[in-house]
């Protein structure tokens, strides 16, 4: 039916923006903890150099959810909307700030106010993605109402979303430190690759506490949502968990080939398992599901077809973006430096 | 939603018209082997990247407050406003992706292929704001869908996308954004001439973006004049308030200037019959008035709406002067004009075409209320029932004036930068560059 390719495609958003999205969040997340000025150059290069030139384009994916969610699905949107506004406003501001801040980074020259745009930009990375993890564990928990007339604490501030918040953000530090551990091996730098792949062995960890905590924590308060994840939904579960062992043995193991494919299907399983465990239901515990919630027949078609014209239009962009950006065809100027010339330490 | 808006409006307009301008200096550049044009494209680029970045982000918060304030206009006709937002898009990701590829390409990839990297972002440019006129026109003038009992139960995307009102909308959009542009980087280098720095590439500086507005300019006049017939016969009411027609009536004046309180005009100049003869060539055109709807669906604010539109209406003409000039003085000496009086008018055009296109969208905003959705839905229906609105609005007031602020001095810092010279130059050893020369540019760039 074409409600479920819909929901597909909206899943499938999900996913790039996860993986894309959340890698450059995580960025953000290790710039915040490289430490000094000294100590923290050689990571945060790194980090900006990978960043910078792809982070607008991974973005959109989320524009693009926003768009296909509404667009197909407007009385589930109304309502996730009204519903968990409070976080949606703060992800908005730390958007904002995030964005700007980086952008505005690059372009200063005193190491003070590089500093500054720095911070703002670090931790609106950190905030980001805790409050999206608190609003899709709001989704999940069943707590959005089908048609809420305020906003409420409640909806997104139950452990669930907290702990699905927090999951967010360690699963963002984790695909971001794997990424990197790949680059820094890749151009040879076997110092950052080892600090990387430390990094990224801790985030996976505390990424695979912090799910097996959410699982106990449903099991106790969500035993439809529980039942979901570990019947229909536990082929996904397994091979979220066997990507995760896999790339910390390879981490341990000392390689990078493979860790970036594993580490992206891994979130990916978790991002379908979740799909999966609540179809056809859009909000649980409503009577808002794919069908119910659908726009008119001919919307779908339309979101189909813009879809398949965007698969055919940015996928091959996107090729050409990475494939320019993994040969250092693209660079940014050398922040460092610039900061450097101006005798300034950071 | 108003202040996000009219913010980006502005970033939306370098993400529209900007690329291209950088484009013609970095063609000039390749195609005569230019420094100075090739050095402007640099720095140009660069600033692309400011305001493409913070463009991006407010770009997404928008799309957040579509839901966030308007969750009632959402949950009615989300699903048609999904068409053209799709296509946007599409639009917006290849806009960023080749962004992406251009901004950061300069120093690596080949001179042509890298102006070929840059021209997907011009024509994404135009692509997007042609999606998102074709939604701020649908709320003019909605069609293509069927309601049955408050749902939407059918809709035609072609119909939604090329609906009545946007065939004058966006083209007026899309010459305003180049417009906008076009004067505002121009008035930067009308500054530095004026300084005394008329060197080369002052006048490039200027040269080119001047050239684009003031071309621009009396096709943006006949577009507009054309929108407001099609809006006196399509959004009478709105008409009516920009001219302040209280009557139906024919032989109806036109006002320029004037307050209008409880009915009445003060201190406006009334041409007579020029309103009927605007509208239909014929001083005996019958023109419909405020008095063909209640009270109460009649926009608020009439005097804001009038003189935001005289404001708009009366720069065009002023932009219009500007080009003449430029004009005269190029046929007659193949250069630009010597006289310092050209120059403070050079540095008043880029703010000038500013308020034009912030007044211009004051009209048609301001001008469609109480309507959000013309004659289906109101503002007040669509909004959200949250409290903690003016929270949220004052929040975002307070966060869009400091990044306004900072992107200024953002702006700024890269010019005081670019003035010191090579030493800090961002563009030494570039490959095909031009060699850093001492040359005393500002780069600055009032956004």
């Amino acid at each position: 039916m074409i409600v479920d390719v819909v929901g597909g495609i909206l899943l499938a958003g999900l996913t790039l923006y996860a993986a894309l999205g959340g890698a450059d969040f995580g960025g953000g997340l290790w710039d915040l903890l490289a430490g000094g000025y000294q100590r923290g150059r050689a990571s945060r290069q790194l980090i900006d150099d990978t960043i910078t030139p792809v982070w607008e384009a991974n973005h959109v994916w989320l524009i693009f959810i926003l768009v296909i969610f509404w667009t197909a699905f407007p009385p589930a949107f109304a309502a996730v909307m009204t519903a968990a506004a409070l976080p949606l406003w703060l992800a908005a501001f730390g958007i904002v700030l995030r964005g700007a801040g980086f952008a505005f980074r690059k372009e200063v020259e005193t190491l003070h106010w590089q500093r500054t745009f720095g911070a703002i930009f670090a931790f609106s990375s950190l905030i980001v993605p805790f409050f999206m993890g608190t609003v899709i564990g709001a989704i999940a928990s069943g707590r959005v109402p089908a048609n809420p007339a305020h906003t409420d604490l409640a909806v997104w501030t139950g452990p669930t979303s907290l702990l699905i918040g927090a999951l967010f953000v360690a699963v963002c530090a984790y695909l971001a430190a794997v990424f990197l551990t790949r680059e820094a091996s890749r151009r040879g730098d076997h110092r950052l690759r080892r600090y990387f792949a430390q990094r990224a062995a801790v985030a996976g960890t505390i990424s695979g506490a912090l799910s097996l905590a959410t699982l106990l924590e449903i099991h106790g308060s969500n035993r439809a949502l529980y039942h979901g994840l570990t019947h229909r939904g536990l082929p996904l579960v397994i091979v979220a968990a066997a990507c995760g062992l896999a790339v910390l043995a390879l981490l341990a193991t000392g390689r990078s080939q493979g860790l970036r494919p594993l580490s992206v299907l891994g979130v990916a399983a978790v991002v379908w398992g979740w799909g999966v465990t609540q179809y056809p239901a859009l909000l649980p515990g409503t009577y808002l599901t794919l069908t119910t919630a659908s726009a008119p027949h001919s919307i779908l078609v339309t979101v189909v077809v813009v879809f398949v014209a965007a698969a055919l239009l940015v996928g091959p962009s996107f090729l050409l973006l990475f494939s320019l950006h993994g040969h250092q065809l693209l660079e940014s100027e050398n922040l460092q430096e610039k900061a450097d010339e101006t005798g300034a330490g950071r | 939603m108003a202040t996000t808006l009219g913010f980006h409006i502005i970033l939306a307009c370098f993400g529209i018209a900007f690329p291209t301008i950088v484009l013609m200096a970095e063609y000039r550049g390749l195609r005569r082997s230019d420094d100075a044009a090739m050095l402007l494209a640099r720095r140009w680029s660069q600033v692309l990247g400011v305001l493409v970045a913070v463009g991006a982000v407010t770009g997404t918060v928008l799309s957040f407050e579509m839901g966030l304030l308007w969750p009632g206009l959402m949950r009615t006709y989300g699903a048609v406003l999904g068409v053209p937002f799709g296509f946007e898009g599409i639009f917006f990701f290849l806009e960023a992706i080749f962004t992406g590829i251009y901004l950061y390409g300069w120093q690596r990839l080949p001179g042509w292929t890298h102006f070929w990297t840059g021209i997907p972002i011009g024509l994404t440019g135009i692509g997007g704001a042609v999606s998102v006129m074709a939604a701020n026109s649908w709320m003019n003038q909605p069609g293509g869908f069927t309601l049955s009992h408050g749902r939407i139960v059918a809709v035609d995307p072609w119909q939604v996308f090329f609906n009545r009102a946007s065939l004058y909308e966006t083209p007026h959009m899309i010459l305003a954004a180049y417009m906008v542009v076009g004067f505002m980087v121009a008035s930067v280098y009308a500054a530095g001439i004026l300084k005394g720095h008329r060197d080369r590439y002052h006048r490039l500086g200027f040269g080119i973006p001047f050239t684009i507005g003031a071309i621009l300019t009396p096709v943006q006049i006949f577009v507009g004049d054309t929108a407001a017939r099609a809006i006196a016969s399509q959004q009478p009411v709105k008409f009516a308030a920009i001219e302040y027609v209280t009557r139906t009536a024919r032989g109806v004046p036109e006002y320029l200037g004037g307050f209008y309180v409880n009915g009445h005009v003060y201190f406006g100049l009334p041409i007579p019959d020029a309103d009927s003869l605007l509208v239909g060539f014929s001083p005996h055109t019958r023109v419909i008035g405020l008095d063909s709807v209640a009270p109460a669906d009649r926009p608020p604010a009439l005097t804001l709406i009038h003189l935001s539109f005289d404001a708009m209406a009366g720069l065009a003409f002023l932009l219009l002067l500007a080009g003449l000039w430029a004009l005269l003085v190029w046929r007659r000496r193949r250069g630009l004009p010597r006289q310092s009086w050209f120059w403070w008018l050079g540095i008043l055009c880029g703010p000038a075409a500013l308020v034009a296109m912030e007044c211009g969208w004051i009209v048609t905003e301001v001008g469609r209320q109480p309507w959000v959705v013309y004659q289906l839905m109101t503002t007040s229906q669509a909004a959200t029932t949250n409290g903690g609105v003016i929270d949220s609005l004052t929040a975002v007031i307070v966060l869009y004036a400091v990044l306004g602020v900072a992107t200024l001095i953002i702006l700024r810092m890269l010019a005081r930068r670019w003035r010191k010279g090579p030493q800090t130059e961002p563009e030494t050893g570039v490959p095909y560059g031009p060699p850093a020369e001492r040359r005393e540019p500002t780069g600055r760039e009032p956004a």
